[in-house]
């Protein structure tokens, strides 16, 4: 099951998901923000949440997990 | 005048105030944080004092740390640049309490500018026409509703201590502003520490044209004319120029003196700039007024021959104000594009570590990045002003494509062809454009 990865260097804004939740392909499940740009990360694929890695604050790198799906 | 300057500030900017102080013979002081220790304004100042970690709210928005710096270095004056702390009426006054001189208005008119719905019920009083829309926060997203509806939709969700297009959106309906007014809410908070969003009637494809004003302490204030800035993507400007094509001698003349007397009405000082809204039929409206240095301050020091930030540390020094209203009509045209490093299609940045760069000659270029530098993703993604200056509009729009023809740069992507697309696109040519420019002509893949 493919996780959903951080698409640039940024900083965590929000995690839209908590663990457990169901989502689908394409729903934005985080906020990221870089260079004083906010966009949303989205799940490729529809799965249940089995772990958030994340914090909002946080800062990530390009290919950082955000979000496990199982 | 002062001794020793201390710059508020990072990039480009800090670069051209260290640049200024070193023509006045000041000695200035850089500050900067882990991620910028290596950075060009901390090359060329005269000392240096790190502030704290990358993000700005750990080093440069740090209040302590910065007028620690200022103290442990002597310096006596403090230059905000634009951005970070440069409104912030707390940073202003805690600089007075240090005994240092921040350059700029007093924190008094600061703090009144920065409510931009304060700012909308004194420049009305000031006789100066505002958009429609409230002149007080909305309570909450009911009542945000109800003005909307009122005044009919779209609306404009702004945050009241709000700049830079942040916390700031275009609402085309009900549903729309509710999925707004949470996120701007959120967005004002975190960057202004104030939540407080209001409603303004959204002005179709108006332009977006400014007003620079100079006041020193002595009750002396002119305007140094127009600056177009409708080409902006995400609200953030891309192009800007002096003159506008649109704005004749004599609505110049009438924007300067509304201007001048919204300044003199607030008892101003220092560098300032009235932003309007123009409509099709060539009526102005107030939007915000920006109490600091802007970013396209180049265009019009290209055509008017004036340093503004040389005047901005002089008026801070107390010197009486020698320009004369009427030596300071335009002269040719300017045009600055801002060099970001972002993907031209998607606008979305690009950080990343600059591997070659060669900058073009024959104009005006104000960076703060060379070959090696890294664009941090904690900043905000301008690399560089390019800005050049011709006898009329289509000299300057060429000395540009071919500027941005020959520049080299790799390692991260940059929006130089979007630049291109704008300055060789026929509406951009005509002068026939309004602030919907980028969205409808260019048509990126998402914006």
């Amino acid at each position: 099951m493919p996780n959903v990865t951080s698409t640039m260097a940024g900083t965590i804004i929000e995690v839209t998901v908590n663990v457990g939740d169901q989502v689908e392909a394409g729903q934005d499940v985080a906020c990221l923000e870089s260079m004083k740009m906010q966009m949303y990360l989205q799940a490729e694929t529809s799965g249940k949440v089995k772990a958030v890695k994340v914090n909002a604050g946080d800062f990530v790198n390009e290919g950082d997990v955000v979000l496990e799906l199982e | 005048m002062f001794s020793k300057i201390l710059i508020a500030n990072r990039g480009e900017i800090a670069v051209r105030i260290i640049r200024a102080c070193q023509a006045m013979g000041l000695a200035t002081v850089a500050v900067y944080s882990e991620a910028d220790a290596d950075a060009m304004h901390v090359k060329l100042a005269d000392e240096a004092y790190p502030i704290g970690p990358a993000p700005v709210a750990q080093s440069y928005l740090k209040v302590d740390a910065i007028l620690e710096a200022a103290k442990q270095s002597g310096a006596d004056a403090i230059h905000p640049g634009y951005g970070l702390l440069s409104e912030n009426p707390g940073f202003a006054k805690a600089c007075a309490e240090a005994g240092i001189t921040f350059i700029g208005p007093r924190p008094e008119v600061i703090a009144k500018m920065g409510i931009k719905t304060e700012a909308r019920v004194l420049m009305k009083e000031a006789g100066v026409p505002v958009v429609p829309g409230n002149e007080s926060a909305c309570a909450d997203v009911e009542e945000a509703k109800l003005i909307a509806e009122a005044m009919g939709y779209p609306v404009m969700l702004k945050a009241a201590a709000g700049g830079g297009g942040i916390g700031m959106q275009v609402c085309p309906d009900a549903t729309e502003l509710e999925k707004a007014f949470k996120l701007c809410a959120g967005r004002a908070k975190a960057y202004f520490g104030n939540g407080d969003l209001y409603v303004e009637k959204y002005i179709q494809n108006p332009r977006h044209v400014e007003i620079q004003v100079l006041a020193d302490h002595h009750g002396h204030v002119v305007h140094l004319n127009e600056r177009e800035c409708s080409i902006q993507r995400r609200h953030q400007k891309v192009v800007e120029e002096a003159p506008s094509p649109v704005v004749d001698a004599a609505l110049r003349e009438r924007m300067g003196e509304v201007a001048v007397q919204a300044v003199r009405a607030l008892g101003y000082t220092n560098a300032g700039t009235l932003e309007f809204l123009v409509d099709a039929d060539r009526n102005f409206y107030f939007l915000e007024m920006n109490t600091r240095l802007q970013v396209e301050h180049p265009v019009t020091e290209l055509t008017t021959g004036v340093d503004l930030v040389q005047w901005q540390i002089r008026i801070a020094a107390g010197e009486a104000l020698t320009l004369e209203q009427a030596d300071l009509a335009p002269e040719g045209h300017a045009i600055e594009v801002r060099l970001y490093a972002e993907d031209p299609n998607t606008f979305f940045p690009s950080p990343g570590t600059l591997a070659e760069l060669r900058w073009p000659d024959g104009l005006r270029i104000d960076t703060w990045v060379e070959a090696g530098t890294v664009v941090s993703p904690h900043y905000d993604p301008m690399i560089a002003k390019l800005i050049a200056h011709g006898a009329d509009r289509s000299e300057a729009i060429a000395k540009l494509q071919d500027a941005l023809g020959r520049l080299e740069v790799s390692g991260i992507k940059t929006n130089t062809p979007m630049l291109l697309s704008v300055l060789g696109h026929p509406k951009f040519r005509s002068g026939d454009f309004s602030t919907d420019f980028v969205a409808s002509e260019l048509a990126p893949a998402k914006v």
